[in-house]
């Protein structure tokens, strides 16, 4: 039997189980393009019946760190940048958890660039949200890794003179297998592509442009929104890796030249890294985390097997 | 004068097959009777480059190299580079021969391979005129000859080992038994064959020495192993089924072997992008459910800094390795040294807590590294292992009965399913994970996944359930109650017998202290300087954090001066003991050695006796006095 019961079948759910019961309550700006994020993660949650408790939020610093404070589910609030190699090895601890990790642009294309292109890379089956806002909102309003060349600060008093990051094609280069922008003015699309990310066995990478109003106010609310897998101006296959490549490309540079451009751009069925690494026999096949509940588990000790090659 | 130890030395270089030839030879003579340990020297290079190994035995116990050494194996270094004299890092082919010189004992043996070293050569270095002065018994003979005769150039190391068996008078019995448990068809044939040849070489020399390796036998039956062994089985026995980690020299040897072991147990392994990366895995999985581990050396532990205090403010049980190597910065990667000490206690921000264990030998590690997982788990808290590339490196039999405990899986406070039904939740229906009022100060933490069970965990400052809260109160109620735990770990810990070591007379008139991979040399001296007369008396600290205060504390007082010995410049340890215990400044002074190499016995005995007894002046360089013994 089981030790963590809340994994398992999924049931019919309402949204609203996902909402702190009483407190705490959202604390982000009116307007702020964060709220979408949560709305659509309940959305999405509630669609795949998923428990609250069989959910793993991790998250890391910033507004959209806050994420997991507001969503009723297991959290853990992680330090900048950290949220992907702690949500990884859990999942990789107790598959049968859903397991989303969400921070803002700093966080992740910035100081956890590197676990980003790692995760990606190895591809661990797990949902990463990702807050652009192409700002630093909780530090009030400096330069980030998406804020356009040319973008004022304080910290960037004439100007950035960097070219931003292009998230969808770092992400592709890195090795995600699903990869997708939406819009938090674009609730329902939002919710959709939040469901496939969670149902996709891989590494699924949502880029979620999140307006902030009050530090980047000169900055496109995202609307009006295109997306790219329905309208008739735009005809790429998003399973050819080359077809993605060139539609995020362009999809980058209209941002800045305010056309705001979204969608699916990317769906690889390559094996997730739990299964690369069950087939060469080095992960169990049950989940690790419920061998320590098990009386019945006969532990292994160095002792009985390999201490005679030291004899 | 009739040494009544062997302290055999082979030097090659680095790729020669130093390491593997000097494994074999430990091993046969723990299987003749003797007690062994070895010592490593090697450069930061994959090929090339001068590397020894020593093996010393005893009939008696054995915790610490020796001083000096009898008998050297000089194979020359093949893979040789800077071939001109006046090269900056001297002519390398000829090292494992003249960087030898100045430890080799009077009168002992020095065996060279003239196959690969050349005899003119040889005579430019000086050997004949070191060789008269300190009646060494030179004997070059043509190893690499009787390598290729019967197989490849590579097995001139069995031949060494046959002629040193020769000149030594001790049977190859033992080393053929090795042979034929390691190797098969013509490789086993064409190794048996170079050692008869080079045994029976070597006995027609009839080279006279004092060297008497002495016969020994064991109570029970023994296994040889080094402290990085001993650290991975710990963390095996008690449970340890994850690690992550990226390499790292001294402590990818913990690694390595995990990595090799775990898969087998249905545990996993993890090489990731960085340390933080590492430290942070192994925290995400210590969060999930499982017993998870990782570690580095100091470069690599400092990018640990983040996810360390966030496991202490999340109280995520974690164990942490850390193998110090010489520094700042790069340092000297193959160099022991213990002067990361400071850094594993108070790196990472704000009021943090953490548990510091410092293993001395094989088997303290074992049960030390055991131990740091029980109080990770228990007092959900993270435990470090601090230890170096002396004692993760070096070899020595303990008894295999040392293994023979039972597993513990337990993952300490923990909640189960049915308990969480009956356990405080918050308004919202969050489980209350970081309550207040707890006893030790330990709030029993619920695993994700768990039906009722749900809480954030953060890295701000927290409510019970894992709320977001600067709230004065509960910030005074929380930072008091994790510094709690610290105060039932230290009773807790009170309650074990031994982990610090105590060695010597109980009533001697003088002290010295040591924590971790020099407690074994600290102990030879202890020894001989009482052999010698003096009243004296160790220390071994094992326990780094919390401090043992009382028991430091009635040892200090119970003796009239404490020297303190540690492989670092600025004296961490002894800094430690007088901030834990807020006095005896006046009374402990430091023996401090830096330059790459671990104490030998002699420098502790020396550097006692010229500081406690004498005027304090040192014969040496090696070692230092601070403050000056002058003042």
């Amino acid at each position: 039997m089981s030790a963590f019961s809340a994994i398992g079948e999924d049931d019919e759910r309402d949204r609203n189980e996902y909402t702190p019961g009483l407190e705490p309550q959202p604390t982000w700006c009116p307007g702020c393009g964060d709220f979408g994020v949560l709305k659509a993660l309940k959305g999405a949650a509630a669609e795949l019946g998923l428990s609250p408790e069989e959910m793993l939020v991790s998250t890391g610093i910033g507004c959209s760190g806050k994420l997991n404070s507001y969503f009723d589910s297991y959290g853990f609030h992680t330090i900048h940048g950290r949220s992907l190699p702690i949500a990884r090895a859990a999942k990789l601890s107790n598959p049968g958890l859903t397991v989303i990790a969400a921070g803002g642009d700093g966080d992740g294309y910035g100081i956890g660039g590197n676990h980003f292109m790692h995760t990606a890379r190895e591809n661990h089956d797990m949902t990463y949200i990702v807050f652009n806002n192409e700002i630093f909102g909780l530090t009030k309003g400096q330069t980030s890794p998406t804020s356009p060349k040319g973008h004022k600060s304080k910290t960037q008093p004439h100007g950035s003179a960097k070219d931003p990051i292009r998230p969808l094609s770092l992400s592709l280069n890195a090795g995600a297998s699903y990869i997708a922008r939406t819009a938090a003015v674009n609730p329902n699309q939002a919710k959709d592509i939040i469901v496939e990310a969670i149902e996709h066995d891989g590494f699924s990478h949502v880029d979620f442009l999140t307006q902030c109003p009050t530090w980047n106010k000169d900055a496109k609310q995202y609307v009006p929104y295109i997306d790219v897998n329905d309208s008739e101006d735009y005809e790429f296959d998003n399973t050819s890796r080359s077809e993605a490549s060139d539609m995020m490309f362009e999809t980058e540079n209209a941002l800045h030249e305010g056309t705001v451009l979204t969608g699916r751009y990317y769906v690889d069925d390559r094996p997730s890294y739990q299964q690369e690494k069950q087939r060469i026999g080095e992960i169990p096949d049950e989940p690790l985390a419920e061998r320590y509940f098990d009386d019945d588990y006969e532990w292994e000790r160095v002792y009985d097997t390999f201490l005679d090659k030291h004899k | 004068m009739t040494d009544n130890e062997l302290i055999w030395r082979i030097a090659g270089g680095s790729g020669d097959g130093i390491d593997s030839t000097s494994q074999n030879f430990a091993k046969a003579l723990m299987w003749s009777g003797l007690n062994v340990f070895t010592h490593r020297h090697y450069p930061s290079r994959i090929r090339g480059g001068h590397t020894y190994v020593e093996v010393r035995a005893k009939d008696e116990p054995v915790q610490s190299r020796g001083d000096g050494y009898n008998f050297l194996l000089a194979l020359g270094d093949s893979f040789a580079r800077n071939p001109q004299e006046e090269a900056y890092y001297g002519k390398e082919e000829l090292k494992p021969l003249y960087e030898n010189f100045d430890d080799l004992r009077e009168g002992g043996v020095l065996l060279y391979d003239e196959g690969l070293l050349d005899e003119e050569d040889v005579d430019e270095i000086g050997l004949e005129e070191a060789a008269e002065e300190n009646n060494w018994h030179v004997v070059p003979m043509d190893l690499r000859g009787i390598a290729k005769e019967h197989g490849r150039e590579i097995m001139r190391n069995t031949a060494g080992i046959g002629a040193t068996a020769a000149i030594l008078d001790i049977s190859t019995d033992e080393f053929e038994k090795l042979i034929k448990q390691n190797m098969s068809g013509d490789m086993q044939e064409a190794n048996l064959n170079v050692l008869e040849d080079a045994y029976e070489a070597a006995s027609e020399l009839d080279i006279d020495h004092d060297i008497e390796v002495p016969e020994g036998s064991h109570d029970e039956e023994q296994v040889i192993l080094s402290g990085s062994n001993a650290i991975s089985y710990g963390a095996i026995d008690e449970g340890c089924r994850f690690i992550s980690g990226y390499p790292m020299t001294p402590w990818t040897d913990v690694f390595t072997i995990m990595s090799q072991h775990l898969p087998e147990f249905g545990g996993i392994s993890e090489q990731v992008e960085d340390e933080i990366a590492a430290a942070a895995l192994a925290l995400g999985a210590s969060h999930a459910g499982v017993k998870a581990m990782s570690g580095s050396s100091g470069g690599g532990f400092a990018l640990m800094s983040e996810p360390l205090g966030l496991a202490e403010m999340t109280e995520t049980p974690i164990v942490l390795v850390e193998a110090m190597r010489a520094g700042p910065s790069t340092g000297m990667p193959t160099k022991p040294e213990q002067a990361d000490l400071e850094h594993v206690l108070y790196t990472s921000q704000g009021d943090s807590h953490r548990v510091v264990f410092a293993p001395a030998g094989a088997e303290e590690a074992y049960r030390q590294t055991r131990r740091a997982f029980q109080i990770a788990y228990e007092y959900q808290i993270p435990s470090i292992v601090l230890y170096d590339q002396k004692n993760g490196g070096e070899l020595q039999n303990v008894p295999a009965s040392v293994f023979d405990e039972e597993p513990n899986p337990d993952l300490g406070s923990v909640v189960t399913e049915a308990e969480l039904a009956d356990a405080p939740h918050d308004a919202s229906g969050k489980y209350n994970r970081f309550q207040h009022d707890v006893e030790d100060g330990v709030s029993p933490r619920s695993i994700p996944g768990q039906e009722g069970g749900r809480y954030l965990a953060t890295g701000n400052e927290h409510m019970p359930a894992g709320h977001i809260s600067e709230d004065p109160d509960n910030r005074v109620s929380q930072v008091d109650r994790r510094t709690q735990k610290m105060e039932a770990i230290r009773a807790d810990l009170d309650t074990d017998e031994g982990t610090n070591a105590h060695y010597g007379p109980a009533d001697a008139q003088y002290g010295i202290m040591t924590f971790g991979s020099q407690q074994g040399t600290v102990e030879e001296a202890v020894d001989e300087l009482n052999d010698r007369g003096h009243s004296v008396k160790s220390l071994g600290v094992s326990e780094l954090a919390p401090y043992p205060v009382e028991e430091v504390t009635e040892f200090i007082e119970s003796v009239d001066e404490v020297l303190v010995v540690e492989m670092n410049a600025s004296a961490q340890f002894r800094g430690l003991t007088q901030k834990e215990l807020g006095r005896f400044g006046e009374k402990l002074s430091s023996l401090l050695k830096y330059n790459g190499n671990p104490f030998e016995p002699a420098e502790i005995v020396d550097g006692f006796v010229t500081s406690i007894v004498e005027d304090g002046t040192l014969p040496g360089h090696e070692t230092k006095f601070v403050p000056a013994a002058s003042d």
